[in-house]
């Protein structure tokens, strides 16, 4: 019996709900608390229920007509008020209106890059060591194994200034130097990133000025195997988790060993693209063990420090993240090009 | 380079696929930059690590074939009919090849001439057009006979460009019949040579890489010279002087008589076409071939036009440097003036050939030479470097070798070689032994390895005897004492050091062929250095940021410019500028001195396509500083910039924004405002000045701590047409970012929220002209005191009601207390304060209503 009364208000409380207008509140209000309801029907028959039950049900009963009857007023005051209030009115609007239009500022592409890259390090404990841009020949070149007239000169085109001896880096390795000399004995974990020059034609693929980022690791306790750790972490995080990275020998006057370290293309898993030209790998950075001639020239006793340095290009890294066709692009900055990013 | 497997295969046996050796060549330092394969399958087992190209033959349509007869065609002069057998049939095939016209209506011929025939269907390059188009070969008639198939040019079977006539082979070739891929299919590895690498610049390095790669032996070429010493020769040997020996350290020559000059076999064209070179006839293509095969350049003199010369029996031949002045005609036919440092083979007469690099053209080797002296020699690879450099000579093969480093031990090897062939290929005696001078003996460097140093650099042990096998096979020999390894590197190595970089040299050879891919990976357990903070650089990219929440777009642009271009800011202090000696182009000539012209110039490139232009760039701009003792190096400043430019409307066309409105001075100073505040920099200045490059009224400076940081305001008219900017207004700033970010401070802190209520109240001002909204707004603040919580102008009116020469500024104030809830009195206290100050500082009067 008391099973029931609830039923009977449970439903009635729901029901209520989905009246939207006075005439179905009035049909609600017959159907569960006019006299010919089950409600009032249950109270008027408490006779039939046995004594000992009697009060119980009752007030059960009556509390729930109470409550019903409440619900009732709020119903009706409700209904009232709504008709007549503005959420009630339907306004005309094309919701599929473009929004008011707001001025927003974006970095550069190649900043973009650059601070993504110094996050990677910077959480592998590399910091920023910035040095300049119009270098001596002897920082650029000399300090870093590769004399004057040296055949290895042939790897860099460089734009002289007309002050003898004063060139445009080629590289930001002369920050090695730098960073190595501030540094000495201490260990050292720092990327040097910055604008470099090359004398070169302006083509799609080449570019007089570009980014680059190196990296330099010393200490008495660092070995090729950290050097193949640490960048295929770098390029886990740079290209994706499953990135596989492979190490082919190459040739650098300032390192030895020296390796050019290619990822498996992102864009077509290895499978050959036109972005990898069909070999499935894409050339990423260069890399090596720090050649003891340069440790010396920093400070660091070859017999007792080695180290490791690489070097990549953000420009470039971008190219083949983001499909950029032509390298001209980025100092062209054609607000066409800048705003996708 | 580029290097035939057909030719590797003279020193090497190997039967690896050509993909599998471009993959261990590449590993080990040697890149593979593609492989051409001339006929042979291009099987893709290893998956596309090298980029390849190349013609594969069909083996049933692509064969040998003899040409037995040459007859005239009936109606066309250029062309004749070949009578040829492909091993099972005879067939007339037709060609304008112009090396068959001299067999035309001969006959049969006594000896056939072996031929690469393609039958009906084949599929070749189009020898008649450009590049390499693939055709089929089909039925056609020409001139009235039926043609179906032909004998092969190099172009069409895509061994090289030549295309003059078709190929015959040399009479040993295989009977008709054989499939041409059989005979002379190869697989051609272009690869990249690093500096440190020259002494692989050669087929036989290549092999001996290959070997240490496949723990495979090698069998070097031969180098046994024929002397025939019963012959008494008519010649004699020339007389050799070394004037320099660091410059010519070793000097050899074998005089080689009565040859003939004609061609050289095919098979050896074949190679040299393959490998890049064009041949000549046989003594020209033995030096080059020798040269490619291992490593040592060599020059053959006519040695009848050096008798000549001396006008004696024995030519004297010196090396030495040039007098002043001295000239030379080059085999390339150029009219040379000498430097003085260029080192030359000279005799009596004068010069013969800048050593090393380029013969003359007075002793060339032509077709009436009977009698050769070869010279292979050695120099100094700093001053070939130099001349090649100062001459322009980087097309010279021999100058590309010796420049990046021959060793002088291959000279006499490579000698003994070439005049061997000279004589065997020419038909001619060797009566002479070879003169051999060598002041300078070469002596290679010995290094000392403790085995440890090999795990203190890559991080794994490899095993000793590993390490020994593959320094030996790259034939260093090495002597195991205790735990060191005595190491003497080959003679042809110059690359290898002593100490610290000799052991850092052995270590790299090592790692090459142990292998890369077999060193494991590790996390570095080496201490970690002391972490800090770069602050100029975090508190630039915060700029950065700051300007980009504020709508700013950054550009990087180029920071080599010319004086002309910055000359459109109209900036007197123009100059003097970080000029290029060899700039790309006049555009690019100096270093910038402004970073505000590179905006701009970025700005107007955009602005034909945009209607709201809001750009930044932070960046260095480069000043020479004079020379002083501090600045020994003579090296610039690099002085940190930032520069804004605002150009165009407020807001892009919107259904929702219908105006039109550009954006004005107050669009940049609510950027400047904004950017101030953000980097909680309060103690700053902003007054009207003048600067060339902006309006006069409409310019102001900022300084921040009382020193100048930098100037923004409305773009001078000139300046802004000197943009092509149009209607527009352009606005502008360029500040001095070391300065800004050096006033930013590591740490502020910030104000409670107020707990009693604020008191706000307007008042207006009518205000002379000439006084600004700075000097007011300051007054306020000081007489209002800390009560005064804030100041806001919000209305300006001008009319004839209150005067022509004067404003009205209407100012809200409010006034809040941070210990008690202000009354109506205590503001009208303040207010009244407030306005006596500013009538006695200003002269303001209190507008009334």
């Amino acid at each position: 019996m008391l099973e029931s009364l609830d039923n009977i208000k449970t439903i009635a409380l729901s029901e209520i709900q989905k009246t939207s207008d006075t005439e179905t509140l009035r049909l609600w209000y017959s159907t569960h608390l006019s006299k010919s309801s089950q409600l009032v029907k249950s109270l008027r028959n408490l006779s039939n229920v046995a004594s000992k039950d009697r009060p119980t049900i009752g007030k059960h009963a009556n509390d729930i007509r109470k409550i019903l009857e409440q619900a009732y007023e709020d119903r009706t005051s409700y209904l009232n008020k709504s008709v007549e209030s503005p959420g009630h009115k339907q306004i005309d609007l094309d919701v599929t209106l473009p929004g008011r239009s707001l001025n927003r500022g974006r970095l550069h592409i190649a900043t973009q890059t650059l601070r993504r890259i110094y996050t990677i390090w910077a959480d592998m404990g590399f910091q920023i060591y910035r040095s300049r841009e119009i270098e001596t020949d002897e920082l650029n070149f000399e300090l870093l194994n590769i004399p004057l007239h040296h055949p290895a000169r042939d790897m860099w085109d460089t734009f002289h200034t007309n002050s003898p001896g004063v060139i445009l880096r080629t590289h930001t390795s002369p920050g090695q130097i730098h960073a190595m000399r501030a540094n000495a004995p201490d260990p050292i974990r720092v990327i040097l990133p910055g604008m470099c020059y090359r004398y070169e034609q302006i083509t799609a693929r080449s570019e007089i000025q570009f980014n680059q980022v190196e990296g330099l690791a010393i200490g008495t306790n660092i070995h090729f195997t950290d050097l193949k750790g640490t960048l295929s972490d770098f390029a886990r995080r740079m290209f994706g988790t499953s990135t596989r990275t492979r190490f082919r020998a190459s040739h650098f006057p300032f390192t030895e060993p020296s390796a050019e370290m290619d990822v498996e293309c992102f864009l077509c898993s290895g499978e050959g693209c036109r972005v990898c030209k069909k070999t499935g790998w894409l050339e990423i950075l260069g890399c090596g063990m720090v050649h003891p001639a340069v440790l010396t020239n920093g400070g660091y006793e070859p017999k007792k420090y080695t180290g490791f340095a690489f070097g990549m290009g953000p420009e470039r890294i971008a190219m083949l993240k983001y499909g950029i066709d032509d390298i001209r692009h980025f100092w062209g900055n054609d607000l066409r090009f800048l705003e996708q990013f | 380079m580029k290097v035939p497997l057909s030719w590797l295969k003279d020193y090497i046996e190997t039967d690896l696929d050509p993909h599998e050796i471009a993959r261990l060549l590449t590993f080990a330092g040697l890149e593979v930059e593609s492989i051409n394969f001339i006929g042979l399958p291009q099987s893709n087992q290893h998956q596309n690590q090298t980029s390849i190209d190349g013609l594969e033959w069909d083996r049933n349509d692509i064969v040998v074939a003899d040409i037995t007869k040459v007859e005239h065609h009936p109606n066309a002069d250029r062309l004749v009919l070949a009578q040829l057998y492909d091993g099972e049939q005879t067939h007339t095939v037709l060609t304008g090849a112009p090396n068959l016209f001299q067999y035309k209506d001969q006959g049969k011929l006594p000896q056939p001439l072996k031929v690469a025939y393609a039958r009906e269907g084949a599929h070749l390059y189009d020898g008649h057009n450009a590049g390499q188009e693939l055709i089929r070969i089909k039925r056609k008639k020409i001139r009235g006979i039926e043609s179906y198939s032909m004998a092969c040019s190099e172009k069409e079977l895509g061994i090289s460009d030549e295309h003059e006539g078709i190929i015959v082979f040399d009479s040993d070739a295989p009977i008709a019949g054989t499939p041409l891929v059989d005979y002379i299919g190869d697989a051609v590895f272009d690869i990249a040579i690093t500096p440190n690498m020259a002494r692989n610049l050669n087929v036989v390095g290549i092999a001996r890489e290959l070997g240490a790669l496949t723990k495979t032996p090698i069998h070097p070429p031969t180098t046994n010279m024929t002397i025939a010493k019963s012959i008494q020769s008519a010649l004699e040997m020339p007389k050799l002087e070394i004037d320099e020996s660091e410059l010519n350290p070793r000097f050899t020559a074998t005089l080689i008589e009565g040859i003939q000059i004609k061609p050289s076999p095919y098979w050896m064209q074949l190679r040299l076409r393959m490998s890049g070179m064009r041949p000549i006839n046989n003594v020209v293509d033995i030096t080059n071939y020798v040269m490619l095969e291992m490593g040592q350049p060599l020059h053959a003199f006519d040695y009848d036009v050096l008798r000549a010369r001396s006008k004696t029996k024995c030519p004297v031949i010196t090396t030495r440097l040039p007098n002043s002045g001295e000239k030379i005609v080059t085999l390339d036919g150029i009219h040379r003036t000498l430097d003085n440092f260029t080192i030359l083979v000279a005799d009596n007469a004068g010069a013969l050939s800048i050593g090393g690099i380029m013969g003359g053209s007075d002793s060339e080797v032509s077709d009436n030479t009977k009698n050769v002296l070869l010279e292979a020699a050695s120099w100094d690879l700093i001053n070939i470097r130099q001349t090649v450099t100062s001459q322009q000579l980087q097309s010279s093969q021999a100058g590309y070798r010796f420049s990046r480093g021959v060793s002088p031990e291959i000279a006499a090897r490579a000698n003994y070689r070439a005049s061997e062939m000279i004589r065997s290929f020419g038909d001619g005696t060797i009566a002479h032994a070879t003169i051999d001078k060598y002041p300078r003996h070469y002596v290679p460097n010995t290094v000392k390895l403790r085995v440890s140093e090999i795990q203190r650099s890559l991080g794994i042990d490899i095993p000793t005897d590993e390490v020994i096998s593959i320094l030996v096979a790259l034939d260093f020999s090495v002597e195991k004492k205790q735990n060191v390894l005595h190491i003497t590197a080959p003679d042809h190595r110059l690359d290898i050091g002593v100490d610290e970089i000799g052991t850092a040299d052995i270590i790299e050879e090592v790692a090459r062929i142990w292998g890369f891919e077999n060193i494991p990976e590790t996390q570095m357990s080496d201490l970690m250095p002391r972490q800090e903070n770069n602050t100029p650089l975090e508190k630039e990219e915060r700029v950065r940021d700051i300007l980009v929440n504020l709508g700013l777009q950054e550009v990087i642009t180029y920071r080599i410019t010319s004086p002309e271009n910055e000359q459109l800011l109209h900036d007197t202090e123009n100059g003097p500028y970080v000029h290029l000696a060899n700039p790309i182009t006049p555009e690019r000539s100096v270093m910038r001195r402004s970073l505000l012209s590179s905006v701009l110039e970025c700005a107007r490139n955009n602005s034909r396509f945009q209607q709201r232009i809001a750009l930044f760039e932070v960046g260095p701009v480069y000043l020479p500083l004079l020379s002083s003792s501090e600045n020994q190096s003579n090296l610039p400043a690099e002085s940190q910039r930032f520069s804004i430019v605002l150009s165009g409307k407020r807001v892009s066309l919107s259904w929702a924004n219908n105006q039109s409105d550009s954006m004005d001075y107050f669009d940049i100073k609510g950027i400047i405002d904004e950017l101030l505040r953000a980097a909680h920099i309060s103690d700053y200045t902003v007054e009207p000045d003048n600067h060339p490059s902006f309006q006069p009224g409409a310019t102001a400076t900022l300084a921040i701590h009382g020193s100048q940081v930098g100037f923004f305001g409305v773009l001078h008219p000139d300046v802004a047409s000197n943009y092509d900017f149009g209607e527009h207004p352009t606005l502008a700033g360029d500040f001095d970012l070391t300065r800004f970010t050096n006033a930013m401070p590591n740490h502020y802190t910030i104000n409670p929220i107020p707990r009693f209520p604020a008191i706000i109240e307007d008042i207006a001002l009518i205000v002379d002209n000439q006084i600004n909204n700075a000097e007011v707004v300051k007054s306020i603040i000081k007489s209002g005191g800390a009560t005064l919580t804030n100041v806001q102008l919000f209305d300006i009116f001008r009319g004839e009601q209150i005067g022509t020469d004067k404003k009205s500024l209407a100012y809200r104030l409010t006034y809040q207390s941070e210990v008690k809830t202000l009354t109506d009195k205590d503001a009208a206290k303040l207010r009244t304060k407030i306005v006596k100050v500013l009538q006695k500082e200003l002269g303001v009067q209190l507008r009334s209503e």
